[in-house]
């Protein structure tokens, strides 16, 4: 074997196994074998799996009957209630915040860029652990910093875990907090791609800084926001980390994501058929929005 | 003149807020690992750090393996970048520079692989590592994640600017495909291995839902399995969970502040920019 290898090497034209015929499909070998395995097998086998039910410890074909239970299931609702609002109330905060600070850190007589890009940067490197577990003890009611500051301007502690409506509000912070500067440096490379010209152009007609940013802007950074609202879109389907460290879910399932009852179902209850089914609903969800939004920008 | 005076230091001012924003969490995680819990959860709250170090690291060894998690983190990381890279560059040079039948439907598949969120692979995955007995081991976490579509696909954006007359040259001068491929192709991609290689990097450092499934016992746990777990006990002591998240999150900002470019292009699609 070592020396058909060698030899292979040293005439690759006359003999040997690997030739430039042969060589594409031993250089995509190891992929594709990890691919069927890892990837396309289950896929397929938790497809199978949605339609199975788990009878005395053996899986067998129940039909639709996992997607009929979800659908009757107030959790399955509560959980994707849930992700909805995160969609519809964190998705567009962040992405203000990440526009804002990019065309902010695009302003010509700015200094120190690297400095803040560096910094405002640096929550999207850690894990959404760690940074669940910085701001439970950030957000602790009786003695967390940030009840401390309103308390001291006066105001009123607020119970950010253990309320219903304040452990979303501060599932959103968190996501916020680890997820801004990340759009923000995809957006500012959109940013600096814009021609300067237009801008000159607009200048010379007398636009002002809100008009240029408003018919420019916006316009010309279209295809990259439309891109960070597809990768948060599927981001705020896979949220997980976040409700799992800061909040257990609760209250009372207050911050149950989509992906957090599949967890529960799938690994709490052991119950592979149904979270499966609970998978799909996701990926179906996914793929409806990701196009919904392509085409929102098409059709403008 | 004076406008301009006005508005940039308004702009630092709104700037420098954010900041503080961003950063001050971490300052909060360095005075909670120095501090007494006791310190940190009283009113007013003790908002410099402090030298209770040494203690909290002595009573955080003893809550959980927080060392063992430390190398089981390296280890991981380490080995899935290596093979990770190794197996997606093999694949994305492949794409880039021949044409073989059956190329683009692989390749598509590929692409179309990485709209599929990993909900849907998790629970057979469960089911395989079961079935091969290899749950609560190393390869368990990393092997799932070797071929990672988007490294492949950054590789062979990057690869396409390799000129083909300089690996036909190659090849008359009886150069072997594997070997071009590790002495000629390899090295002139240092750049693009470097900034997919850190991407990697990252995902496995910080990896989470896929490790708490499989890494069952706590000599197994990575950083983030085990931070988790410590956080869910009954009795938290802030100053040993502040410490433990300090350890989980200064490797990586570590590695983040020297090799910052690298970082950007890595999710920027491997152009690298000024």
């Amino acid at each position: 074997m070592d020396n058909v290898a060698k030899k292979s090497e040293s005439k690759p034209y006359k003999k040997g196994f690997i030739t430039p015929k042969t060589a594409p499909y031993i250089f995509i070998l190891p992929a594709v074998l990890l691919f069927l395995a890892f990837t396309v097998y289950p896929i397929i086998a938790s497809f199978l799996l949605s339609f199975q039910t788990r009878v005395g410890g053996v899986y067998s074909f129940s039909g639709l009957d996992n997607y009929v239970r979800l659908f009757s299931d107030p959790i399955f609702y509560k959980a994707l209630g849930n992700t909805f609002i995160l969609l519809i109330v964190q998705v567009p905060i962040m992405l203000f915040f990440a526009l804002l600070l990019a065309v902010f850190l695009n302003a010509k007589l700015l200094n120190m860029r690297g400095f803040y890009r560096v910094s405002f940067f640096t929550p999207a490197v850690t894990s959404l652990v760690a940074a669940s577990i910085i701001f439970i003890l950030l957000l602790n009611s009786d003695y967390g910093l940030v009840n401390y500051i309103l308390t001291s301007i006066g105001l009123e502690k607020v119970n950010w875990l253990t309320d219903g409506f304040w452990a979303k509000v501060s599932l959103i912070i968190v996501t916020t907090w680890r997820w801004t500067g990340y759009n923000m440096v995809i957006l500012l490379a959109g940013l600096q791609n814009i021609p300067n010209d237009l801008y000159e152009a607009a200048s010379i007609d007398g636009a002002s800084s809100i008009r240029k940013f408003f018919y420019i802007t916006i316009p010309q950074l279209k295809p990259v926001l439309l891109f960070c609202f597809v990768l948060s879109t599927i981001g705020t389907f896979q949220l997980f980390d976040e409700p799992y460290n800061l909040t257990s879910g609760g209250p009372n399932n207050a911050t149950l994501t989509i992906t957090y009852y599949l967890y529960n179902q799938g690994f709490g209850y052991f119950d592979f058929g149904y979270a499966s089914a609970i998978a799909y609903v996701i990926v179906l969800f996914i793929a409806i929005l990701s196009w919904l939004q392509f085409k929102v920008v098409k059709d403008d | 003149m004076k406008s301009v005076y006005v508005k940039k230091s308004l702009l630092h001012f709104i700037l420098i807020v954010g900041v503080i924003i961003s950063l001050g969490p971490f300052y909060w995680m360095i005075v909670g690992a120095t501090n007494p819990s006791g310190d940190v959860l009283s009113f007013p709250p003790k908002i410099i750090p402090g030298n209770y170090l040494m203690e909290n690291l002595t009573s955080l060894s003893e809550a959980i393996p927080i060392m063992q998690a430390l190398f089981n983190s390296a280890v991981i990381a380490v080995i899935f970048v290596i093979t990770s890279l190794l197996v997606c560059s093999m694949a994305g040079y492949a794409f880039a520079k021949f044409k073989f039948k059956g190329s683009n439907v692989v390749f598509s598949s590929f692409l179309l692989a990485m709209m599929i969120p990993y909900q849907a692979t998790i629970i057979p995955l469960f089911q395989i590592f079961g079935a091969l007995d290899w749950i609560n081991t190393y390869h368990a976490v990393i092997l799932p994640q070797i071929c990672y579509p988007f490294a492949i696909f950054l590789i062979r954006q990057n690869m396409k600017g390799i000129p083909d007359s300089m690996i036909e040259a190659a090849r008359i001068d009886g150069a072997g495909e594997i070997s071009i491929f590790f002495k000629l192709a390899l090295p002139t991609m240092k750049p693009a291995l470097a900034a997919v290689g850190i991407f990697l990097f990252t995902h496995q450092w910080n990896n989470f839902m896929w490790p708490l499934i499989v890494m069952t016992t706590s000599d197994k746990y990575t950083l983030p399995v085990a931070l988790s777990t410590l956080a869910g006990l009954n009795s938290v002591d802030y100053g040993q969970l502040m410490l433990g998240t300090a350890i989980s999150v200064l490797p990586i900002m570590v590695v983040f502040l020297v090799l910052q470019k690298h970082f950007v292009s890595g999710i920027l699609g491997g152009s690298v920019k000024e």
